[in-house]
């Protein structure tokens, strides 16, 4: 069980990270990873909706849909649950932290279509992940897309002070250096554990 | 059926519980708003241009309450929506005059000579990568392919025999052709300047004879003969100053090649 959890929470974070090897949630990614601040605002807010979906999803997944036949109806329930829960962690943010409110701006309510959210509830349904393990999954699935982003804002910190040609510049290299930090996590690829 | 009606039934529950969720959370995570932000808010036009150089309607009227905007900007509202602003804001109004856009070019395909003949793509900036600026012989005229009437929202500016005009009655002055031409050939003038020179040619005279059945010859005639002096050649170019103007038309009768409009 324990060697289980390790195996799913390493999997998530390094070698099956959402971005770097899955490229789920990369519009979120590329746009709100100007700062490193606003970066880990944005990771922990994702973890947040993550885990709480991860959860949510798979008591409804498990008790109501799956009895009663409709799991067809997985993708559509579980939209649901994140739209709800995205509007929630938005009215949390405007009223306790509303300097992070302001600073990831649009992009808060468009985590409802961060498809990497999506993604990992469906892929708790697909791996047919017990409860514990899917909320593991979608804690880990979030910290990961959190190590992402919070390394990648401050690759891109260093690239404003950096010389790079001219027609690099913006998403160009943004791009470019995305698809470097990408290729360093692949050096994870190989490690099988257990 | 009984199917149907149960996927129904459970995403309707589903979905009345997370509303009712999230009703309960709207009540305590209640934030108070500036309540001047709301009432501006529905005094402006409400059309999301983007005139006002804010990200929509809603960002300008929280500039507007924030006190980081001046009253008047939005174009779509007029001096009506910029009296009803500075009244919520409790400001004197500082009275918007009213812009709208203006095409100075009257090369329609049967005045202008043309270069070739494009059959590209319907876009300006897909022409202006041929023979230089466009089709036309005329390097400064109206390309004419509409990048500015699909950029209106207002259905304010359409493409006449070739050339781009705008309906002053549906124009609000938004500036959204102005940011889409590629060319930078769409202006904005005061709304009461009624007479405008359409044409931007700088070539001297005899080649305008040449290439343009209509344009500007820079023959000075307006100039000498305006009773306010408010237009000079420029660049062999008519120009009018609307600050100088008197809208007598007269620079409209007397113009040898009929190049200033008079609205």
């Amino acid at each position: 069980m324990l060697t289980n959890i390790l195996a799913i929470s390493l999997g998530a974070i390094l070698t099956n990270n959402f971005i770097f090897s899955q490229f789920l949630g990369c519009c979120p990614f590329l746009g709100c990873s100007s700062k490193v601040d606003t970066a880990a605002g944005m990771g922990l807010a994702v973890v947040f909706v993550m885990g709480l979906a991860s959860a949510i999803c798979w008591v409804i997944d498990t008790y109501i849909l799956i009895p009663l036949g409709l799991a067809f109806l997985e993708t559509l329930a579980f939209i649901l649950v994140i739209a709800a829960l995205v509007q929630l962690v938005e009215m949390f943010l405007k009223k306790s932290v509303p300097s992070l409110y302001s600073a990831l701006g649009i992009y808060l309510p468009l985590i409802t279509t961060n498809c990497a959210v999506l993604g990992v509830v469906l892929l708790n349904v697909q791996n047919n992940y017990n409860f514990i393990e899917s909320v593991v999954y979608g804690v880990t699935g979030g910290l990961g897309f959190l190590l992402a982003i919070v390394l990648f804002a401050s690759v891109r910190e260093r690239i404003q002070f950096a010389e790079y040609p001219e027609c690099f510049e913006g998403f160009p290299i943004c791009l470019v250096s995305a698809g470097l930090v990408a290729l360093a996590f692949m050096g994870f690829s190989g490690m099988k554990i257990f | 059926m009984i199917f149907i009606l149960r996927a129904v039934l459970v995403l309707g529950v589903l979905g009345a519980i997370f509303g009712a969720v999230l009703a309960v959370a709207a009540k305590i995570f209640h934030v108070e708003v500036d309540p001047r932000e709301k009432a501006v808010r529905e005094a402006l036009a409400g059309a999301n241009c983007g005139g006002c150089g804010y990200p929509g309607c809603d960002g300008y009227a929280k500039a507007v309450a924030a006190g980081e905007a001046p009253c008047n900007k939005c174009v779509a509202g007029g001096a009506e929506t910029a009296a009803k602003v500075s009244e919520i804001m409790g400001v004197k109004s500082e009275g918007a005059e009213k812009l709208v856009a203006f095409v100075p070019c009257s090369g329609s395909l049967d005045a202008a000579e043309l270069r070739f003949h494009y059959t590209g793509p319907e876009d300006c900036r897909a022409a202006m990568l041929f023979g230089g600026k466009s089709s036309k012989l005329c390097t400064f005229a109206c390309i004419g392919l509409g990048n500015c009437a699909r950029a209106c929202k207002f259905d304010a500016m359409h493409i006449e025999n070739g050339v781009a005009r705008v309906d002053r009655y549906n124009c609000v002055g938004c500036g959204a052709c102005v940011d889409a031409c590629p060319k930078s050939i769409v202006k904005l003038i005061p709304e009461s300047q009624r007479v405008m020179p359409a044409c931007r040619n700088q070539d001297k005279g005899a080649q305008v004879m040449k290439i343009c059945k209509v344009g500007c010859i820079g023959c000075m005639k307006c100039q000498r003969e305006c009773p306010a002096d408010a237009i000079t050649v420029v660049n062999n170019v008519a120009q009018v100053d609307t600050s100088k103007c008197v809208q007598c038309g007269h620079c409209a009768d007397i113009c040898p090649r009929h190049i200033i409009t008079l609205f």
